[in-house]
């Protein structure tokens, strides 16, 4: 079996389970020093397993050193629903996960220098609500648009998210649209839009900004798909294959152009954006 | 006969002795006193009820399989259709059609949703949950109105996009994706109508309206109730809490500013009289078609951005 080919597929074990000295792998079960680990780019050195990044971690991978600017950093979720449910109310769960993360979104957005070439990015971050979609994500994903629309220069969106955010209700739903039409409006000033979909990118953000790059490129082994694999089983009534909704598919199926190894993502992006002749 | 709801059980029994009351006297002498105060009675409880209906109820009415689908508007609101087929690369999706269509004096391209109102019908349809092939057969028939300058209508009433094999095979979110980004720039006016169900991305995927529009007993949202229910609350049976907490109504939406307006159903929902909501739809329609095409392609463009980037609330 090729080793993108996880055997277990869910979200728990695809977790890279952290402590003091070492990393478990969240594929092979191998220990790995946490200083390896970190200098591998949290890619496992034994089985080539690709596990998630903060949003900072990956800027510091991905930006020449000392170029990026934070941009619209105070932007951070209301309660516009009064949500409640079984775990408490929607505001005081952003509290505290604002206050684990130390992130005021699931979004961090800003520009930065990629091999010198200047760029406006919007990076997600899976532990803030699962990456999910709500008002103000979409809100720094549309502003960081229109940064690139009016600098002119290329956009990059590094996507990891669950879907829209449930809890912002329909609010989270029309943010699909807002950020569709930031990107729209790139075209008209042929302005580069790369997107780099990594584990996971599923339901609402793979419906919207994610699928929809110059080109969309992935990391190996992403979890990358539309309905929820049980959605989808209790619709057919039956088992899907394990290397179904994975980075491989979807370049199988043609809906991305590439999948690139972590190590060499910042080269490729450098490479893509080269060719953008004007 | 009308199907009726738990929650309409008084008002169902009520109808029910009308309607004896009146059979037994069908020269409507002997109990005409008893019959006006019964029918005075029920509307004033319909209004009760229907004025004050919870969420989860006006889910129930916003999938009530009487109902009306698209079809049966594509004959009381509009005429000369012409339906168009496929999408030009796969098939022609059952779930979701369109075709040129006139609305009082105004020719439009009409697309949406088309549920079934019985077995043979929603296997045909998909129950109304279309496939990559229905969004993209939507994209083509947009692209021909721009064209032909002709403003889009959509009709929404969907579940969602299909959850299965062939969508991801084929690409559903590429296809919902692509939409958004084209109906944002689409050099047409486009007015959404969420008809019955509004569902997630599925109903999105047609609905970038210049001009967004739900009828009085339909819902739109994120997630369906019972999605909401079985991930938040672990437990579908939570279904009707998960509806009023995620505030799907057209009111709830209205004051949200998701939507731009609200057409009145008729008292008890749409199913109950077909020709009245019809009308309804027509009228409001053509408020809107007017409003819109006063714009030149520029405005209109300009106006949907800000209107699309005004979407949300968040602090700062
Ligand atoms: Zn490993």
């Amino acid at each position: 079996m090729p080793w993108f080919i996880k055997s277990k597929t869910s979200e728990e074990k695809r977790k890279p389970v952290k402590d003091d000295i070492w990393v478990k792998c969240g594929s092979c079960n191998a220990h790995v020093f946490k200083e390896d680990w970190f200098n591998s780019l949290s890619v496992c050195p034994k089985c080539g397993f690709h596990g998630r990044l903060t949003a900072y971690e990956r800027i510091g991978q991905i930006l020449d050193i000392d170029t990026f600017k934070e941009m619209f950093g105070r932007i951070s979720p209301s309660d516009p629903l009064s949500f409640v449910w079984t775990r408490g109310s929607y505001k005081d769960i952003v509290k505290q996960t604002q206050d684990k993360t130390g992130l005021n979104e699931s979004v961090v957005c800003g520009i930065g220098k990629i091999h010198d070439i200047p760029v406006s990015i919007a990076v997600m971050d899976f532990r803030f609500f699962g990456g999910s979609l709500g008002s103000a994500t979409g809100e720094k994903i549309l502003l960081a648009a229109n940064y690139a629309y009016e600098h002119k220069i290329p956009y990059i969106i590094f996507s990891a998210s669950g879907g829209a955010r449930m809890q912002e209700g329909t609010l989270s739903l029309m943010q699909m649209a807002k950020t569709c039409a930031g990107i729209a409006r790139l075209r008209e000033k042929k302005i580069p839009y790369v997107s780099v979909l990594t584990d996971p990118t599923t339901g609402g953000v793979i419906a919207s900004y994610a699928m929809v790059g110059d080109v969309n490129i992935a990391e190996p082994g992403a979890l990358i798909g539309f309905a929820g694999r049980r959605v989808i089983e209790q619709t057919i009534r039956q088992k899907l294959p394990d290397n179904f909704q994975t980075s491989e598919y979807f370049l199988e199926h043609g809906f991305i152009d590439l999948i690139v190894e972590r190590k060499k993502l910042k080269d490729t992006l450098k490479n893509v954006l080269q060719y953008y002749n004007r | 006969m009308n199907d009726y709801f738990d929650f309409e059980k008084s008002i169902a029994e009520m109808e029910k002795m009308i309607e004896k009351l009146k059979s037994i006297s069908p020269d409507q002498n002997h109990y005409n006193d008893e019959i006006a105060e019964l029918e005075k009675k029920c509307a004033l409880q319909k209004q009760e009820l229907y004025g004050n209906l919870t969420a989860w109820q006006t889910v129930q009415i916003a999938r009530h399989p009487k109902r009306p689908v698209l079809l049966d508007y594509i004959s009381l609101v509009f005429s000369d259709f012409v339906e168009l087929h496929g999408d030009r690369s796969f098939g022609d999706d059952q779930a979701l059609i369109g075709g040129f269509a006139t609305i009082g004096k105004r020719r439009v391209m009409l697309i949406g949703h088309n549920k079934g109102k019985n077995v043979d019908e929603n296997i045909k349809r998909n129950f109304g949950q279309a496939k990559p092939e229905g969004y993209r057969k939507a994209l083509r028939l947009m692209r021909l109105a721009e064209k032909y300058n002709l403003p889009v209508l959509c009709f929404i009433d969907t579940q969602g996009a299909y959850p299965g094999i062939e969508g991801e095979e084929r690409g559903q979110p590429e296809a919902i994706a692509t939409n958004l980004t084209e109906m944002a720039r689409l050099e047409v006016p486009i007015i959404a109508l969420i008809t019955g169900e509004g569902g997630s991305g599925g109903a999105l995927a047609i609905g970038v309206g210049d001009s967004v529009l739900m009828m009085s007993h339909s819902v739109y949202s994120v997630i369906s109730p019972e999605g909401c229910a079985s991930i938040l609350w672990r437990d579908a049976s939570f279904s009707p809490q998960a509806a009023e907490a995620l505030k799907p109504t057209a009111q709830s939406l209205l004051a949200l500013k998701v939507i731009d307006e609200i057409i009145p159903e008729p008292l008890g929902g749409a199913h109950r009289n077909y020709e009245q909501t019809s009308q309804e739809i027509k009228r409001v329609l053509l408020k809107h078609l007017k409003r819109l095409s006063a714009f030149s392609t520029s405005k209109l463009l300009k106006l949907r951005f800000e209107k699309y980037s005004a979407m949300g609330l968040f602090s700062d």
